[in-house]
């Protein structure tokens, strides 16, 4: 009796101190297990993911985890046809896309989009009314807005863009954009033609942001991931890893490492909040 | 005489030659019917209609793709335009109207130039020929028509270069014995003998020069502002197929807009089949003219 009493307190004691291992090292999921993972799709993903997968390459060498980009579309499309095993997105997935290739979302961080002007741009603050006036074309000339004398170039993302997506949805209210807008095909590139042209518009990821271009004040709200994790900043989009299906083994392992404590570090490095 | 060997060989080589032909031409139909296939979808009336239209907004259902079957035209002719004359100098002055130390120079710098990616040229030109142009004019942001003709222009000039050079190369031997003998200087004998032979090597320094102009992609990605729009003047922006069908490769694969890249891409390859065809016709008239 006595022997089988310190048995099974020895037992409660190695599965309580097992779990208590697991929970403080997500890593342990991928123990003594091989295989490949590989993801794509989403550009803004990839400081995250890149991240999770050299700490998980380091701890366990026997897996490999490829990381590619393409944006969102490419993600759905390529884990949709069964290419990778989970495509990032930066926009939900349609429901046509769902239903044809039976995906499940996983978010993972919060993103913000702003506007950017040039770094040189005295224009502080912008409101609504005037971001969505700019962009259908209405407002042409910096010093409507209290700029310099100028002609306001605008800048846009292409049609297949996530970022472009969540800020024509909720900030420009699904409104026209001037069909002479330049339109740039990456965040990347947005922020180079913006920071070089003293007169430009457009709008960024807010995990993008830097001192090259300015975000100004929208409605009184300064432009940050606070103010977007409070909801007091509206611009914001998830972040979605999609599988086709439930996942399984070590690509569940990585979905629920992701999404898990240890990568909070690494999608507030990557200038995200975590979801 | 030939032995044995020499024949053998012979036939192995005719034999090489056919095969990889037969694959060259496999894989050109290949590419066809593969574009043909993936626009089966577009054959209805009203698909087509959409699609053949000049109002590009996805969001609003528009999804014609004329604004940017114009700008694919108006952008490789304009960079023709620009890139010919300047490659006609360039292959005179290599030809007996330059000394000849610079002239090999010209020529190794051109054939350098053939090396040079098309992704660089563009880098160049976002961060030098856009600024310049936004100061220059002082109208609309840079990135735009002339930004990218002369992008382009650049990137084709080898190609016509080297064209009309090769050509100049087969006609010179033929006429130098006679030209010298009548006492005619390099200068002279260029204009006027090399020159007028060499109508077939202009035609097609022409067709290779807008084939190249017209299926390059990364000039006009990233220096023609890709607004899906007609542009009003030079300094308008413009959208080219070839980026169209960059930008919006990563919408969902269920949508009009994804279709249409498929019209682009069968466009973009009947008209480059019409201009080599186009080619094959001029050849008899410029031999005649010759």
């Amino acid at each position: 009796m006595k022997r089988l009493s310190i048995f099974l307190c020895l037992a409660l004691f190695s599965l309580a101190f097992g779990i208590q291992a697991a929970n403080a090292d997500g890593l342990d999921a991928f123990k003594s297990k091989e295989g490949t993972i590989s993801i794509a799709g989403g550009t803004a993903h990839i400081p995250v993911m890149k991240d999770a997968a050299k700490a998980i390459m380091s701890a366990n060498p026997a897996i490999r985890i490829t990381i590619a980009g393409g944006g969102s579309g490419v993600g759905i499309q390529k884990v949709g046809e069964g290419l990778v095993n989970i495509g990032n997105s930066g926009r939900k997935a349609s429901e046509a896309e769902v239903s044809k290739y039976g995906l499940v979302m996983f978010p993972f961080a919060v993103d913000g989009v702003a506007t950017v002007i040039h770094a040189d741009n005295p224009v502080q603050a912008l409101t609504g009314d005037q971001v969505r006036a700019i962009f259908a074309g209405e407002i042409t000339n910096w010093k409507e807005v209290g700029g310099n004398d100028g002609a306001i170039n605008v800048y846009a993302r292409d049609e297949s863009s996530g970022t472009r997506a969540v800020y024509w949805k909720k900030l420009l209210n699904k409104g026209t954009v001037v069909a002479s807008a330049n339109v740039v095909p990456s965040n990347g590139a947005m922020k180079l033609a913006v920071s070089k042209d003293p007169n430009a518009i457009g709008y960024v990821s807010i995990g993008h942001l830097d001192g090259s271009v300015k975000a100004p004040d929208l409605d009184g709200v300064q432009v940050n991931q606070e103010a977007a994790k409070s909801g007091q900043y509206p611009v914001v989009r998830k972040l979605y890893m999609n599988t086709k299906g439930e996942p399984e083994g070590i690509v569940k392992s990585f979905v629920e490492y992701i999404t898990g404590p240890d990568c909070v570090e690494f999608i507030k490095a990557a200038g995200y909040i975590p979801f | 005489m030939y032995r044995t060997a020499d024949r053998r060989a012979g036939s192995l080589w005719l034999l090489a030659c056919r095969s990889s032909a037969a694959v060259t031409g496999a894989a050109v139909l290949a590419i066809l019917l593969f574009l043909l296939w993936f626009s089966l979808p577009l054959l209805d009336a009203d698909t087509l209609s959409k699609l053949l239209s000049w109002d590009w907004r996805p969001f609003h259902g528009g999804f014609g793709i004329l604004p940017m079957v114009a700008g694919s035209l108006l952008l490789s002719l304009s960079a023709l335009l620009l890139a010919f004359p300047v490659s006609v100098g360039i292959c005179c002055f290599a030809h007996g109207m330059g000394p000849s130390g610079p002239a090999a120079c010209l020529l190794r710098l051109v054939k350098f130039m053939t090396s040079v990616p098309t992704v660089v040229y563009g880098f160049v030109g976002v961060f030098v020929l856009v600024p310049l142009l936004r100061e220059a004019f002082r109208s609309g942001s840079g990135f735009c028509w002339l930004a990218a003709a002369v992008g382009l222009a650049v990137l084709i000039l080898p190609t016509i270069v080297l064209m009309l050079h090769s050509q100049f190369m087969l006609i010179e031997p033929q006429v130098k014995l006679t030209a010298t003998a009548l006492g005619m200087s390099p200068a002279q004998r260029l204009l006027h003998l090399v020159m007028p032979n060499s109508g077939r090597g202009f035609a097609a320094a022409l067709v290779l020069g807008f084939g190249r102009a017209l299926g390059d992609t990364m000039i006009p990605l990233m220096l023609a502002g890709n607004a899906a729009q007609v542009p009003g003047s030079l300094l308008e922006s413009l959208r080219a197929m070839t980026a169209h069908i960059a930008l919006v490769v990563a919408t969902d694969s269920q949508s009009l807009a994804y279709l249409s890249l498929f019209a682009c891409g069968l466009i973009l390859f009947l008209s480059t089949t019409l201009v080599n065809l186009g080619l094959q016709l001029l050849k008899r008239p410029e031999e005649d003219k010759g």
